[in-house]
Formats: C-alpha cells, sequence, structure tokens
C-alpha cells in the first residue's frame, strides 16, 4: 500500500468517488446529529460508555477469564489467538473439521482486519458475505470503504451492473432486466443470499460486545441477515477482538443506545442477536469463538493510545471527517479508515511501514470525530502522541516486550528544520533579524515556491510580506525596554 | 488589570496589520497593553507534527515572558487552544518522563490568564457593543480549535452582530475545516487543496465582501485558495472589523 498522501492524491481526483462520498456522508451526518439531540443525556450516556470501556480495559484479563469461564459452561469452546495467522489456522481447522467447503459470514470488521476470506480461500473454502454492502464489494473484486456502510463509494447504477455481470458466478444469478431502484436491488440480493442461508452448515460471525457475566455474544445489524447466520447453521464460529469485553448486562444497556444513534442515527437497530453457548434442538449445535489480540495488549500498554480501544466501531468519526469525505476509505489501506483507522491501524500494527507512519497525519486535526465519538475518543489526542512516536521514536511494546523504535527515516530533513526553527523561535533577536530580512527582500520572493513549499503554491497564493513586523511597529510606536528603530521606514 | 498582548507568531510576521488592530480596540475599550518583547511562538507547529520536545522551550518562555500579567489576549483561536489543551499534556508528559513540576507550573500558570480576543471581550470584558463601524458584507468562518478547542460559540458573532454598518451572510457548511491544519497543508496537499477549494466555493456562493475568522493561519490558506480562483471575497481578521470605526474604516 501506498502512503496515504499518495493515495489520497489519487482518490482525491475522483470527482464520482467524491460526490458519492459527500452525498452520503452528509446524509447520514445529519441524521445522526437530529437522532443525537433526541436525548438529553447524551453527553452523560457518552461520558459512562467511556468509563465502563476504561474500566474494562483496566482488568481486561479478569473479565476474559469470566468470559472464558461461561462460554464454556454454556456449552461453547473458547480458542485463543495471538495474531492473525493463528486466528485463521484456528478458524480454517474448525471448517475443515465439519467437512464443510463454504461458510455464511456475518458482516464482521475483526475478519477483514485478519483476513479471513482469502486464508479460507487458501485453503479450498469459499466464504460468502451476507451483508448487503459486504456483498457488493465481493461480488466487485473490491474492499470495504467504510466501516458501516463498505460499499459506500458505490453508486445504484454501479451496484445494479456488479449484480447483473457478477451474481451468477457465486450462486444465483441476477433476475433479468434488474433496475437501479433500490427495491429492486434489495430483492436480488435476498434471493440470491436466500439460497446460501438455507444450504450451509457453518456460520462465521464476529460480535459487537461480549458479555462475561454470562458469556453472551451480542450483533446488533439492520437487514435480518445475520440473525439466519446466527440461528441456520449447524456450527457457529465467532471471532471477536478481546477488546469487545463488558463486564454485565446492565453495561449493554449504554452501548445499545449509544450504538445505533451514532452509526444508522436509529433509536433502535433493527436486529439485536444474542447467544449464549449452545442449547439442544435450537440453533447451531457447536459454537466456537475465537478470542483475537493481534496486537491490542500491545496497543493497551500505551497510555495514551489505549483510549483507541473503546471504539465500538460505529463509524460517526468517519461520517464527520472532511478527509476521509475527500480521500475515501481505499487511502487508509486497512479496514479501519478515518479517524479511527489513522489511530488504530498504526497501534495494531505497529509503524512497519511508509503507510502506517503516514496515517497520524492523515488529519487536520479538526476534532469534529472527538465530538462526534460516541465514547469520546480523544482522536486528535492520540493523532499528535503517534506523530510524535514516528518522529521521535520512543518506548513502545510489541508482542507483550517492552522495546525503543528508532524514529522513522524520512523525517531527517523535517527534524532539522524543525530544530532550526525552534531554534530561531526560542531566540526573539534571531527571529526578528530574520523578519526583517524577509521584508527587506519581499520584491524578490517568488509567487510560486521551490521545494516542499511547492505543495503550498501549487493551488494557492502566498500572503504578502508587510513591510515591517508587528513587532518592530510596537517598538517602533509605543519604546519599550528592548526597543530598537527599524532602519527602514514602513510603508 | 495587566493585560499582555501575545501576539504569536504568524501575526507578528505576517500579519502586523492583526496585532495593531488589537492594540487599538484594547485601548479604545481602556485596557492597558502591554507587549513583552522576550515572547515567541506557542511551540504548536512543533507539537502538532510530533515533536513535542521541541515545544518545550516555547512552552517555558511563553510562561516567562508573561508571568507579569493577570491576562494574556491573542488573537489567535489555534494558539490559545494549544496553550490550554496541550501545554498540561506536555507538562504531564515531562513529568512522567522524570524531570519535575516545573513544567506544570509553568503550564497551569499560562492556561489560566490566556483568552483567545473574542473570548477576552466578552467574558473578562464583558462587552459585545465595542463601537466598531464596517460598512461591507461579511461571512464568518468559525475556526476549529475555537469552535472545539475553545468552544467559542457564539461569542465571535455576537460582537460581529454589534457592528455598525455590517451586513452579515450565513455560510453553508461553517463548521467544515477549511482544510489548512498547519502542516497538514503541506503533507496532505491534495486533501487540503480540496477542502480548501469546498470551503471557497461555500465562502464565493454566500456573495459577502470580506470573510472573517479569529485566526490568520487559516485565513492565508483560505485567502490563497480564493486568490488562486480569482474570488473577489477578502480574508479579514476579525479584531480588524472590530477596530474599524467611522473615523477610520477599513
Amino acid at each position: 500500500m501506498p502512503a496515504f498522501p499518495r493515495a489520497a492524491a489519487v482518490s482525491t481526483r475522483d470527482g464520482g468517488l467524491r460526490a458519492n462520498l459527500r452525498h452520503a456522508t452528509h446524509t447520514i451526518r445529519a441524521k445522526r446529529a437530529a437522532a443525537v439531540a433526541e436525548l438529553d443525556d447524551w453527553e452523560r450516556l457518552r461520558a459512562a460508555g467511556a468509563a465502563i470501556k476504561d474500566r474494562t480495559l483496566r482488568h481486561l484479563d479478569h473479565y476474559l477469564v469470566r468470559l472464558e469461564e461461561n462460554v464454556t459452561r454454556a456449552g461453547g469452546t473458547v480458542h485463543w489467538a495471538a495474531d492473525a495467522a493463528e486466528a485463521n489456522r484456528i478458524v480454517t481447522d474448525l471448517v475443515r473439521a465439519t467437512g464443510e467447503r463454504e461458510v455464511v459470514k456475518v458482516k464482521s470488521m475483526v475478519t477483514q482486519e485478519i483476513g479471513l476470506n482469502a486464508a479460507l480461500a487458501e485453503a479450498g473454502i469459499r466464504a460468502y458475505e451476507t451483508d448487503l454492502a459486504e456483498l457488493i464489494v465481493q461480488l466487485g473484486d473490491d474492499l470495504p470503504s467504510h466501516i458501516l456502510v463498505p460499499a459506500i463509494h458505490r453508486n445504484r447504477g454501479e451496484i445494479r451492473d456488479i449484480f447483473r455481470d457478477r451474481m451468477a458466478q457465486w450462486g444465483r444469478p441476477a433476475p433479468e432486466g434488474l433496475t437501479d431502484r433500490p427495491a429492486d436491488l434489495a430483492e436480488a440480493a435476498r434471493l440470491h443470499l436466500r439460497e446460501k442461508f438455507l444450504r450451509s452448515k457453518v456460520a462465521i460471525s464476529g460480535a459487537n460486545f461480549m458479555v462475561a457475566e454470562t458469556g453472551t455474544l451480542v450483533v446488533v445489524e439492520s437487514e435480518g441477515n445475520g440473525r439466519m447466520c446466527l440461528t441456520l447453521p449447524e456450527t457457529l464460529i465467532s471471532v471477536v477482538g478481546i477488546e469487545k469485553t463488558v463486564p454485565t448486562w446492565q453495561d449493554l444497556e449504554v452501548f445499545l443506545q449509544l450504538l445505533p444513534r451514532s452509526s444508522t442515527a436509529e433509536r433502535m437497530n433493527p436486529y439485536t442477536s444474542m447467544w449464549t453457548g449452545t442449547t439442544a434442538e435450537d440453533g447451531p449445535r457447536a459454537f466456537h469463538l475465537v478470542l483475537l489480540d493481534n496486537g491490542r495488549t500491545d496497543t493497551l500498554a500505551d497510555r495514551v493510545g489505549r483510549q483507541a480501544l473503546r471504539c465500538i466501531r460505529c463509524s460517526a468519526c468517519l461520517n464527520v471527517c472532511p478527509v476521509y469525505e475527500r480521500a475515501g476509505g481505499h487511502a487508509y489501506g486497512s479496514p479501519y479508515p478515518g479517524p479511527i483507522g489513522a489511530i488504530l491501524t498504526p497501534q495494531l500494527r505497529g509503524l512497519i511501514s511508509p503507510l502506517e507512519e503516514s496515517l497520524p497525519y492523515a488529519s487536520s486535526l479538526c476534532g469534529a470525530c472527538y465530538d462526534a465519538c460516541p465514547v469520546a475518543i480523544d482522536i486528535p489526542e492520540v493523532l499528535v502522541h503517534l506523530r510524535e512516536r514516528v518522529v521521535e521514536g520512543g518506548e513502545v511494546t510489541v508482542r507483550g516486550t517492552r522495546t525503543v523504535i528508532k524514529p522513522a527515516r524520512k523525517h531527517a530533513a523535517e527534524r532539522a528544520l524543525m530544530r532550526t526553527a525552534g531554534w530561531v523561535l526560542d531566540h526573539p533577536a534571531a527571529l526578528r533579524h530574520g523578519q526583517r530580512l524577509a521584508a527587506r527582500t519581499r520584491r524578490f520572493h517568488p509567487r510560486r515556491l521551490p521545494g516542499p513549499g511547492r505543495t503550498w503554491t501549487d493551488s494557492r497564493e502566498l500572503p504578502e510580506m508587510p513591510a515591517e513586523s508587528f513587532r518592530d511597529w510596537w517598538a517602533r510606536t509605543r519604546g519599550g525596554p528592548t526597543a530598537t528603530r527599524p532602519r527602514e521606514q514602513a510603508s | 488589570m495587566r493585560v499582555g498582548l501575545f501576539i504569536t507568531c504568524v501575526n507578528d510576521t505576517l500579519y502586523p496589520r492583526t496585532g495593531q488592530a488589537v492594540v487599538t480596540l484594547l485601548e479604545r475599550l481602556g485596557v492597558q497593553v502591554a507587549f513583552p518583547m522576550a515572547q515567541s511562538c506557542c511551540g504548536q507547529p512543533q507539537f502538532n507534527t510530533g515533536y513535542r520536545h521541541l515545544a518545550e522551550p516555547l512552552m517555558r518562555r511563553y510562561a516567562t515572558a508573561f508571568q507579569d500579567v493577570d491576562h494574556v489576549v491573542t488573537p489567535s483561536g489555534s494558539c490559545a487552544a494549544m496553550i490550554r489543551d496541550n501545554y498540561p499534556r506536555i507538562a504531564a508528559k515531562a513529568a512522567a518522563e522524570g524531570r519535575g513540576d516545573a513544567m506544570s507550573e509553568a503550564a497551569a500558570g499560562a492556561v489560566a490568564k490566556t483568552h483567545e480576543l473574542t473570548e477576552f471581550l466578552v467574558d473578562i470584558l464583558g462587552v459585545t457593543d465595542v463601537g466598531a463601524y464596517f460598512p461591507h458584507t461579511v461571512t464568518y468562518h468559525p475556526t476549529c480549535h475555537g469552535l472545539r478547542v475553545l468552544r467559542l460559540g457564539d461569542r465571535p458573532l455576537r460582537l460581529l452582530e454589534k457592528v455598525r454598518g455590517i451586513e452579515l451572510r450565513e455560510l453553508a457548511g461553517a463548521e467544515e475545516c477549511c482544510g489548512f491544519g498547519g502542516t497538514f497543508a503541506v503533507k496532505n496537499p491534495a486533501v487540503s487543496a480540496a477542502m480548501g477549494a469546498d470551503k471557497a466555493r461555500a465562502l464565493d456562493d454566500t456573495g459577502a465582501a470580506a470573510v472573517c475568522a479569529v485566526d490568520n493561519s487559516c485565513l492565508v490558506h483560505i485567502g490563497g485558495t480564493l486568490a488562486r480562483s480569482g474570488s473577489a471575497v477578502r480574508p479579514v481578521h476579525i479584531a480588524e472589523i472590530l477596530a474599524s470605526t467611522e473615523g477610520s474604516v477599513l
């Protein structure tokens, strides 16, 4: 993946993409604001959500053990996966053991994160996405670009073409003469998917929450495909990040208010499915829970960065982010795009390549994401914290071990420039000298800058240099102990 | 009441007129203004780009330069936000690195007395009518740090509404970032320019003669984008509008 600025430079030029994203994010943004405004205790709910998550994360070891005990007691089997490769191996082996060659999937961010579909394909197992938007992405041989609306970058016409051209290769073909009416598109997807729900013996899901006190998993969704997957198959495998744990059912009450209003601007999500272990004659006969770490414990070790683990994947931050709106989700090089992706991806993966190093800079620090976040993650604070790690290096935890990383190499010139500027700014006499030099030579300043400054003058005019700095004006007109008269008169 | 003016490095170097307007305005309101020459930059460019340690000497310099005044006024929402929001963070990290509490004391002092200009006028002086006259159509762009860190709310608009002769125009999508973001404009030029172009279009649609804000750094990006597109809308700092009177119209 190229670094964010390069990928964004390409996607920003895509007028169609810009229009699709602008329309979608602005629509959902307005609806969300209205849904949130309905509650007079929103700020208190938000604080409660943050507090529950923080407390749970502080004692995560304790709650995970409780969760495992209760899942096991209810007839489920718990597997622990340290990283993506281990999680994929566990799931692949579990599917193989059933003798099945295909699985249905409930939309899940964490299986995107670990690349499960590709791992299953390598093992000869076909995974069918059943969420409408995930289906569009899968049929289009595309990547998701939004946490909640993975196909947000596609419009109706594009979706009709994808259904018409690709459905037959994956199962039931699209009906003849398919139009781009939303109801027709939904019906085509429904018919296509129904076959798979009724045939598949194995389902794979994620979870929005895991309740430690009873070993219960929770999925909230809008289409009902999730409930089909969670109830019809014989084997259910749920892959869930360890940070999704909440201690009690009472805690759920807070999140089941925060999540739908923040994500789909609904008072309540249409389907809330909860499952606890196995029950004879009802639902899956085998239930496996794969608890995924994949960088989460390392993230937890960082006092500032750990707040990213509060995230409930509502995508409110994406929908208000001006950078996401222009660059699109693919530029972030991860299933987690937008502001939360910019802080989550470099922490989960580590600052391992120019892409991860560029993500903390993929923000103007406007703060709209922090205001929108239902669990009050101070995303700008974490962005700056991670920028510091990029340019200054420092202590991090990698796979449980404290280690010191070096500053990113490509920042050497910038660091030198920052140091020089820092010195000048800390020496007002030198600053004043520089200001006067700039003022005296102002007629010779180029209109277009060379070098790194070119990125400024490519799209904007430079401000005009004044003949006299404020400091010199003050000294000249008001005097003062350190005042000296400038050599030239102000115009 | 001893009031110090923190002019900020951008205003000092590029926008002396804004500083002159602040002095004119405050003196008209009976405030005696001191300008400590030892002041410099707040350290925001360094801190926000990841060079926290380079912001430390500038934070100390700020605290020392203004230690003798009761209030510091600055015509910049983002510099005030840097001081109020990030100085305590810098201090806490220095303490966590085992470098004592000196930075915390410096931060606490700086945070308590720093005010963005419109905040100072409305909250400390308790005025909204500053006796200004500005016979032009104007639209207001609320800058991100003023809006979301300082929570300036409608203070700037309450001041603008009392300006005689002014005609205020609504700005569509006013609360959206203009795309400047300090070094963001250089590190992510494509996205920054796209954001700036959208903001410039919204500003053009207002038909106003001028766009004002509490920050010249946002205005340098907005103004540069407007100028490149040949727009007639001119950027102007809110201090210059508030300082303008019938005797000396801008």
